[in-house]
């Protein structure tokens, strides 16, 4: 079954005309994904990629019965086209876009909170979704590293995704869904979300989280892992070198004030009994074991 | 982004706040007209001549001066311009004075501290305010933490009345009296000023309760999201490209993210968390990272040219490992501008490259047809261990 995207999904493009909303739309059709038509305020009745052309969501999903959209809207406008989607009502939105202003994003939060869990935001700042045995995916992720299978991965880092990816496929272990939640400060899904589906997924036998310095999510999902799950999960933390007070490329990733250290989430990790590979090299080899393979 | 005292000060005063008159002063010459004009000397008047650096603990490390009258303020700005101020903030380099501000003196009873951030964990702003005020907030936090009081504000709602009065009341300013209808003036402000500019963090320390029973920002620091300078151009505008390293500087110019590290093993990797993990992966195989540098997935042949310069800049640089796990970034992009930038540039210390992903074989082949002296490396542990052994 798998978690977030497979074949019951039916995918917009919010911002389809622009560069990158076009490329990746088609890479994501190209994939396998149900991609049913895109949205661009004022270019209603266009057609990008053989698909409609809608000016707001609203329409786009009542012509053709779209569940998700993708979002590459750039940052002035991205919080806009996520309340827009969310006040359609959709089940279920992931933003590409990187750099959009934590205010905006405060208010978002709040928009989600308030749809009372009608529709799911994943990221911003973030590769996406993809479920490699439905050959769906949303989002800017190779789709050809991947391999179908039981390990799901959670991370806040697209190329370290995408190196857990190539690190578990290498060894013949595929993935059931690997959900990318962004990098930003202020998010629309945290791990805890992500690891309460996979636990609840019959598809799922384990599950890779790679975090990394800033906030505190990481040390929140460990507790609740201790707590809750029941599968095996290895976690990895990315800044164990990086200096404090420094925003490390991601705009959440930094130690403020002493907190949101590297070491702390990797002693928490270890303290809630999660299998930590202390190097990003060893993401497969920890999993493996941890799957007594 | 940063800026300074001064320039938040000047910000912070369109909101309604008290704070004490003052003057920005390059010179001694300006120092001293400065304090003169804002009465130093007559009646026992007093002011202070602060050091202005991106960095707080100037105090104790000599950047903030009491004077008593022009000359004086002349003589203390001919020894604090130019020096080099190393405080508990700065890092062992320190940073260099060359901007000060004169204001008037105050005649302080009590000192607070009031700082607001977003929080991250309940997506509000939150406060953070204490009764020990003018020193660390991390030390009060480690020896008092029961003096630190906290409230959220969703900013969807704004700030309520009820948040203010927990507040004053925590603070001993009490309900209803003159000091609790001022503070609530202070705080309005400060939250105003926040949403206004997007600020990331505010902090005002110390906030004071001055003889004449009123309330004052006497110091603050002021930090805004980056990624919403986009509709505050006037904050834009208050960036002191004198506090930013240069080559971060530069990097910024051409969507490269860098900062700059104390080892000698330069790297150029795509993607925050992939170049976090690279530095990482190189010091547990007993080598020193010189920076950290994330091309970004709309890198091209330029762009990778100009993180190779930026790295290169660096002397202290002794090898570089190139770490790329290409998605939307292709290989053979990331190659041909390995074989420019080296062509163009000189390769004058050993490279290791790791490529992954997207046309991998493409970008192999052209590294090979290149004739350049590449070492190729087949995961991202290999290529530590080439790096560091090719440094040693």
């Amino acid at each position: 079954m798998s978690i977030l995207v497979g074949k019951h999904t039916k995918l917009i493009c919010q911002g389809i005309s622009g560069s990158a909303g076009k490329f990746h739309s088609e890479k994501c059709a190209e994939y396998g994904t149900n991609l049913v038509g895109g949205v661009v305020p004022g270019k209603g009745g266009a057609s990008i990629l053989d698909r409609p052309v809608f000016n707001t969501v609203e329409e786009a999903m009542k012509k053709t019965g779209a569940n998700a959209s993708m979002i590459f809207v750039p940052p002035p406008y991205a919080a806009d086209s996520i309340l827009e989607a969310i006040d359609a009502g959709i089940e279920l939105i992931v933003a590409i876009t990187e750099g959009i202003p934590v205010l905006d994003m405060l208010r978002v939060k709040k928009a989600l909170m308030s749809a009372g869990g009608r529709t799911r935001l994943i990221g911003p700042n973030c590769p996406g979704v993809i479920t490699p045995s439905d050959r769906c995916k949303i989002g800017i992720m190779p789709g050809h590293i991947h391999l179908p299978g039981r390990v799901g991965i959670i991370s806040k880092s697209g190329t370290l995704t995408y190196e857990a990816v190539g690190q578990t496929s290498a060894l013949g272990i595929g993935q059931s869904t690997c959900v990318g939640i962004g990098g930003d400060p202020i998010n629309g899904t945290s791990f805890i979300d992500v690891l309460e589906m996979f636990q609840k997924d019959n598809d799922t036998d384990a599950v890779i989280m790679i975090g990394e310095i800033g906030g505190n999510l990481e040390i929140e999902a460990a507790e609740w892992i201790k707590r809750n799950m029941k599968k095996p999960v290895v976690g990895f933390i990315a800044g164990q070198t990086a200096p404090k007070g420094k925003r490390m490329g991601h705009a959440g990733a930094i130690i403020s004030g002493g907190k949101g250290t590297a070491e702390e989430k990797i002693d928490a990790m270890k303290t809630c009994g999660l299998h930590v590979a202390m190097s990003p090299a060893d993401m497969g080899i920890t999993l493996k074991k941890a799957l007594r393979m | 982004m940063n800026i300074h005292e001064y320039q938040a000060k000047e910000l912070l005063s369109r909101f309604g706040l008290s704070i004490p008159r003052g003057k920005l002063a390059c010179t001694p010459t300006e120092a001293e007209w400065a304090a003169r004009k804002l009465g130093c000397g007559k009646d026992g008047k007093v002011a202070v001549v602060k050091a202005q650096i991106h960095s707080g603990g100037r105090g104790k490390a000599g950047g903030v001066k009491l004077v008593k009258s022009p000359e004086e303020a002349k003589e203390v700005a001919q020894k604090m311009l130019g020096i080099t101020l190393v405080t508990n903030q700065t890092g062992p380099h320190g940073k260099k004075v060359s901007k000060l501000l004169v204001a008037e003196g105050c005649d302080i009873d009590k000192e607070y501290y009031i700082a607001l951030v977003v929080n991250r964990e309940t997506a509000t702003i939150g406060v953070m305010a204490s009764t020990e005020g003018g020193m660390d907030i991390e030390e009060v936090a480690d020896k008092y933490p029961e003096k630190i009081v906290n409230a959220n504000i969703d900013p969807t709602i704004g700030l309520q009345d009820f948040t203010i009065r927990k507040l004053s009341i925590a603070l001993g300013f009490g309900l209803g009296t003159p000091l609790a209808k001022d503070f609530a003036k202070t705080l309005k402000g400060l939250v105003s000023a926040f949403l206004a500019y997007d600020c990331d963090m505010l902090e005002i320390n110390p906030l004071v309760l001055t003889k004449q029973n009123t309330i004052a920002v006497l110091d603050c620091k002021m930090s805004f999201d980056e990624n919403a300078l986009f509709r505050h151009p006037e904050i834009s505008d208050l960036r002191d490209f004198e506090e930013d390293d240069a080559k971060e500087l530069e990097a910024s110019k051409y969507g490269l993210s860098y900062v700059s590290l104390e080892g000698n093993i330069g790297c150029l990797v795509n993607g925050a968390g992939l170049a976090m993990a690279t530095m990482d992966i190189i010091k547990q195989t007993g080598g020193q990272p010189a920076n950290f540098l994330d091309v970004g997935g709309g890198a091209n042949q330029e762009t990778v040219t100009q993180a190779f310069r930026i790295i290169l800049r660096d002397k202290a640089v002794k090898g570089i490992f190139v770490n790329i796990f290409g998605g939307i970034m292709k290989c053979d992009v990331i190659a041909n501008g390995i074989v420019a930038a080296a062509k163009e540039l000189g390769l004058r210390v050993p490279l290791v490259v790791r490529l992954e992903g997207t046309n991998v074989e493409i970008g192999k082949r052209i590294l090979n047809d290149s004739g350049l002296n590449i070492l190729s490396a087949s995961s991202m542990g290999d290529g530590a261990q080439k790096i560091v052994q090719a440094v040693k």
